[in-house]
């Protein structure tokens, strides 16, 4: 193979520093996407497969869990709606998702992606250009809040400063 | 792997239904929802485990139903490290399950078995509570001693097994409370 394919640049340069397993990573993307832009995505790849659907999509209730200003004991945050999906491709794979809310449609579009990524043939078309498109999509969004909630913030020290 | 249950809640408690009304009536014959059962379950095997196991009740699974596994646990979550249900293909030894105490009579195995008819073989005759008369039961599949078997079963109530018979896509159902005699 000549040159390299973007698999090999993520798995040069990221994944040194990603905690995360490739399927926990391309799963937390799939989860976040967008549903609009995951179908539009998908379906500018080669026909999809056919796939059926295992389980769901469902909806449910899962407790967060979490130390609330970063300290002491987990604590129960509150509870949050989840929808679940499994689907089976024709080759046996399966791909499961959980993501936030009520949409059914993006649970299983989620799912799907999931199994396709675990298809050698599938993988790495997927990983350019579904996966990393959505990761960026992604990281600009969070980047755009951030920018707008750190525009708000207060410097207390500075003021302190200003005043003397 | 193949889906559950076309509607889970619905068709889960159909089906609870369905094995409420057999435990109620020993011998009647209820039919279960459609279900995409695995090989080698039979769809009223797959549905009665779909509606009575999850997380929460251990299940003991025949060796020879192991290629079921995976949909099994995918669909309910069950353990398969203990007895509260026992999933048989073959007729397992009853004096190797948990029959409860007098005190807690309720600890005891619900044995799910896989038989090949419940419109022919040898013929029963159940008597019992849920059964105004003597009812005639006909069953392919159980073992050629099953009447003496069951009497071991039977007189030990208030302990004992529930047994959940489905054939097809079918099932029956003989409580310890049924006595059972041979036709």
């Amino acid at each position: 193979m000549s040159g390299l394919s973007c698999l090999d640049v993520y798995t040069a340069s990221d994944a040194m520093d990603d905690p995360r397993s490739p399927r926990q990573r391309w799963m937390s993307v799939l989860a976040r996407a967008d549903a609009g832009l995951l179908r539009a995505l998908l379906d500018a790849q080669k026909p999809l497969p056919a796939y059926k659907v295992l389980r769901g999509p469902e909806a449910g209730l899962v407790m967060v869990r979490g130390r609330a200003g970063g300290g002491g004991a987990a604590f129960n945050l509150g509870e949050m709606t989840v929808t679940r999906c499994t689907v089976g491709t024709e080759n046996g794979l399966i791909g499961h998702a959980y993501v936030q809310g009520r949409d059914e449609k993006r649970a299983e579009l989620a799912a799907l992606g999931d199994a396709l990524m675990q298809d050698p043939a599938w993988a790495e078309m997927l990983e350019c250009e579904v996966i990393r498109k959505l990761e960026s999509h992604q990281a600009r969004r969070r980047a755009e809040r951030a920018g707008k909630a750190a525009t708000t913030k207060v410097q207390f020290f500075a003021m302190q400063t200003m005043r003397t | 792997m193949t889906p559950g249950f076309a509607n889970p809640v619905a068709d889960a408690q159909a089906c609870f239904r369905a094995v409420l009304d057999a435990i109620a009536h020993p011998g009647r014959i209820r039919s279960v929802p459609h279900v995409g059962a695995p090989a080698p379950l039979c769809a009223a095997s797959a549905a009665v485990l779909l509606t009575l196991v999850d997380q929460e009740t251990p299940l003991r699974l025949d060796p020879e139903a192991e290629p079921a596994r995976p949909w099994i646990a995918f669909h309910t979550g069950a353990p398969t490290n203990g007895d509260s249900f026992v999933l048989a293909l073959s007729w397992p030894d009853l004096e190797t399950l948990p029959a409860g105490t007098d005190e807690v009579p309720e600890a005891s195995a619900t044995v799910i078995l896989q038989v090949s008819s419940l419109t022919d073989g040898q013929t029963y005759v159940l008597e019992g509570p849920g059964l105004r008369e003597p009812a005639k039961f006909r069953v392919a599949g159980l073992p050629a001693d099953f009447a003496s078997i069951w009497l071991r079963n039977h007189s030990r109530f208030p302990r004992g097994i529930d047994l959940i018979l489905c054939a097809g896509d079918t099932l029956a159902a003989l409580p310890r409370s049924v006595s059972v005699k041979e036709a």
